[in-house]
């Protein structure tokens, strides 16, 4: 027993050395931390022949082979191994946190605009030296902080409400028709009143519903939660300056849009395919399924639901029938208005891995949108709309929602709905607004609470992000 | 032999005592010390003291979860060890094809929990269609589920347990006290019952703690809905540390307490029990 016990104190005494000597790594770590400015990359030519691997935190999975492919291609031409790793759909930020607690992060990493970056504001670095910065065709998308860059957007995206022109085109044919053309389609008033005719007459039309299932299952409400939500902000925050920067800077939340977002929101859940109670089971695959069987006539979702169409097995959908129309919720003027564009998507570099690594990265991502190879990639493998001068007007994405988004862009006299959800104060509002949502559906909420919850919630969530930055 | 082992006990304790640290020991203290820090990663820790726990105590969802998890424990653990219970002693009665019936209960507890949490999803939603609902339309729908799904899979594997203490009686026992002239239920309960307190000590720590620390289910049945109210303790922690700017170390007091909570629960529990146990 004797030696038992000298045998715990000694492993005892092991561990707490152990534990001491752990202490003394972190510690090193922070003093180093605090004393440096922020890495700037690209300034200079580092060095990077010692460079063996970088890596690439990939936020999109349904390219991540995409990725893969073009990882592999990098190495081949410079001997640069590209590791891509994917995050599940809605799991980036989990994913990011504990694989940047790794001896090998991420060197290459994405956030999703200004709140992700006061989130990872010490893991960034400056890129206003880098190329790709420099060839942004349009700087303010950027995500800056001082005279820092710390975001590159590398992708611009629209949304809107996709409608099948075939079903359109059957119901302007119809005796006592509310409308002859889309073009009649320019404001919540004349879309509700053919979307509710399109319903009483939706046996001839031989489809279920006009819209797609509001898809309200939890992880699959970023549809409105987010995107839908996104026209009553920026109604509430357009005016003098940039409406993200307004919206960001909002300790309360008016919602003075409040009927504008029950306006759309009800003419979707009235005018579904699926049963209302039903709708908190559904999944944004099953209703991207249902519009691409020809179940149903209309949904909202963006430029990137094209691959969600076309691969659906027994798609009706043809691909000159496919097209967008604006969020139409009943405000004033907005026979002008156009789809909602913008983006999420931003590239940072990481900050905590040595020069030469981050020197890597950002040659990396350089070829990506530079060379010819890279380009092509982009556009055609990847489908992204890149905000970049390196991309000549031939080199744009040929998908049929993607050429809508740029049709939508160049048009003359209409205003762009900003992406203005980027100032939404966390994941958590999101969360508990898509809930109230799920809940208002159901009737088991009133609308009066829904807005008031959203309300007090944005308050709560910006208090407690102050909080936290202290 | 005896004596070799005892002689050289550091020597064979040691790797276990070294990985015991490593993976556990040290990651606890670390947890722990965590607690009182405000953090993004673990490397850029800094000491606040008990503001986190202030702020765990005063978030409504955490008591919320905490009330939720205390209420699902208390009603899975009755039902599944006294279902687990009749069915051991059905089963260990001489019965046609005790085998088969003692293997297909056992199956459930051998699929994973994330997978069950969609197979009941999918299933309960088929079935609340015809109301029609789901089961985030109610947060008793969720807690039902949640029920049927933990007893579903947990059922079979304290049968067996059971089964095993049942068998072990001396049949010696139960003859004598025939003799005497017991009722069933008096060898139930004066015989049966006490012989097998070992049984029930395993299986009432297994359910507990099980039923307390459930996350996997949870998560793919309900993910917490509707509005957080079928959200338990861990997916509650998990949650905070993952889904909100600035939380990490309020998620780290989070599941300070619920590990401190779990073993004052687990210990109390082998205590009672253990004292009831009897020699045989």
């Amino acid at each position: 027993m004797k030696e038992f016990k000298r045998i715990l104190a000694l492993s005892m005494a092991g561990c707490m050395a152990a534990g001491a000597l752990a202490g003394c790594n972190n510690g090193g770590d922070d003093s180093k931390d605090s004393g440096e400015k922020p890495s700037v990359v690209g300034e200079e030519s580092v060095d990077t022949s010692s460079v063996k691997e970088i890596y690439f935190l990939n936020f999109k999975p349904e390219i991540s082979d995409k990725y893969e492919a073009i990882a592999k291609k990098y190495e081949e031409e410079t001997g640069v191994k590209v590791k891509v790793q994917t995050a599940a759909s809605g799991e980036y930020e989990k994913m990011l946190t504990s694989e940047m607690q790794k001896s090998d992060p991420p060197t290459i990493f994405q956030i999703n605009g200004p709140v992700g970056y006061q989130n990872w504001k010490d893991y960034c670095s400056d890129m206003s030296k880098t190329e790709l910065y420099n060839q942004l065709n349009d700087k303010s998308l950027a995500v800056t902080d001082g005279d820092g860059v710390f975001g590159v957007p590398y992708a611009v995206e629209g949304y809107g409400i996709i409608y099948n022109n075939a079903v359109m085109t059957k119901y302007f044919a119809m005796d006592g028709a509310k409308a002859k053309s889309m073009d009649e389609v320019n404001s919540f008033a004349k879309l509700k009143e053919v979307v509710e005719d399109m319903t009483a007459k939706k046996k001839e039309l031989g489809i279920e519903g006009v819209f797609g299932s509001t898809s309200l299952k939890k992880g699959d409400d970023w549809r409105w939660q987010t995107h839908l939500m996104n026209v009553p902000l920026y109604y509430e925050f357009k005016g003098e300056g940039s409406p993200i920067t307004n919206c960001l800077n909002a300790t309360e939340l008016e919602f003075k849009f409040a009927d504008n977002y029950k306006n759309i929101f009800d003419l979707y859940t009235d005018n579904s395919c699926t049963d209302k109670k039903l709708l908190g089971s559904k999944t944004v695959d099953e209703s991207m399924a249902e519009f691409a069987t020809g179940k149903c006539a209309m949904i909202q979702n963006g430029n990137w639901a094209w691959g969600q169409v076309k691969d659906v097995k027994g798609n009706t959908v043809k691909e000159e029938d496919i097209k967008f129309l604006p969020i139409y919720t009943g405000t004033e003027g907005e026979d002008k208005q156009s789809l909602c564009i913008g983006t999420e998507n931003y590239f940072a570099i990481n900050s905590q891995v040595d020069a030469a690594k981050q020197q890597a990265s950002v040659d990396f991502l350089n070829w990506l949108f530079t060379s010819d190879y890279g380009k092509k990639a982009v556009v055609n493998d990847l489908g992204f709309i890149a905000p970049f001068n390196s991309f000549g007007d031939d080199e744009k994405p040929t998908d049929p929602l993607a050429k809508e988004v740029l049709s939508w862009m160049s048009k003359d006299g209409v205003e762009t709905v900003i992406w203005t959800f980027a100032g939404i104060p966390s994941e958590e509002w999101k969360s508990q607004f898509g809930s109230a949502l799920l809940e208002y559906t159901e009737g088991k909420k009133e609308w009066s609470k829904v807005v008031e919850d959203a309300k007090a919630s944005w308050k709560a969530e910006r208090e407690a992000a102050a909080a936290a930055a202290e | 032999m005896d004596k070799v082992v005892k002689k050289h006990f550091a020597l064979f304790a040691l790797p276990t005592m070294i990985a015991f640290t490593l993976a556990f020991l040290i990651p606890f203290i670390m947890g722990i010390y965590l607690s009182f820090c405000k953090f993004k990663t673990v490397k850029d820790a800094k000491f606040i003291g008990f503001t986190n726990y202030g702020r765990a105590f005063s978030d409504s969802a955490f008591i919320n979860a905490l009330k939720f998890t205390a209420l699902f424990t208390l009603v899975s653990v009755i039902l599944i060890n006294v279902i687990a219970f009749i069915f051991a002693m059905l089963l260990t009665k001489s019965i046609k094809g005790t085998n088969a019936f003692r293997t297909v209960f056992f199956m459930p507890n051998l699929i994973g929990g994330i997978v069950l949490g969609y197979i009941w999803n999918m299933i309960i939603n088929g079935v609340l269609l015809s109301v029609p609902a789901t089961i985030t339309s109610d947060a008793s729908y969720g807690f039902w589920g949640l029920t049927v799904l933990m007893l579903w899979q947990m059922i079979g594997y304290m049968m067996i347990i059971y089964i095993s203490g049942i068998q072990n009686i001396s049949p010696d026992l139960l003859e004598a006290a025939e003799i005497d002239g017991a009722t069933p239920w008096q060898k139930l309960i004066n015989v049966t019952l006490p012989q097998i307190m070992p049984s029930i000590t395993i299986c009432l720590f297994l359910t507990l703690t099980n039923s307390f620390r459930l996350f996997d289910q949870n998560y793919a049945l309900t993910a917490g809905e509707p509005n957080k109210q079928t959200q338990m303790l861990a997916l509650d922690i998990y949650n905070t540390f993952y889904g909100r700017v600035g939380w990490q170390g309020v998620g780290q007091a989070k599941a300070v307490v619920f590990s401190i909570i779990v073993a004052a629960i687990a210990l109390t529990q082998l205590y009672l029990t253990r004292s009831k146990e009897v020699e045989s």
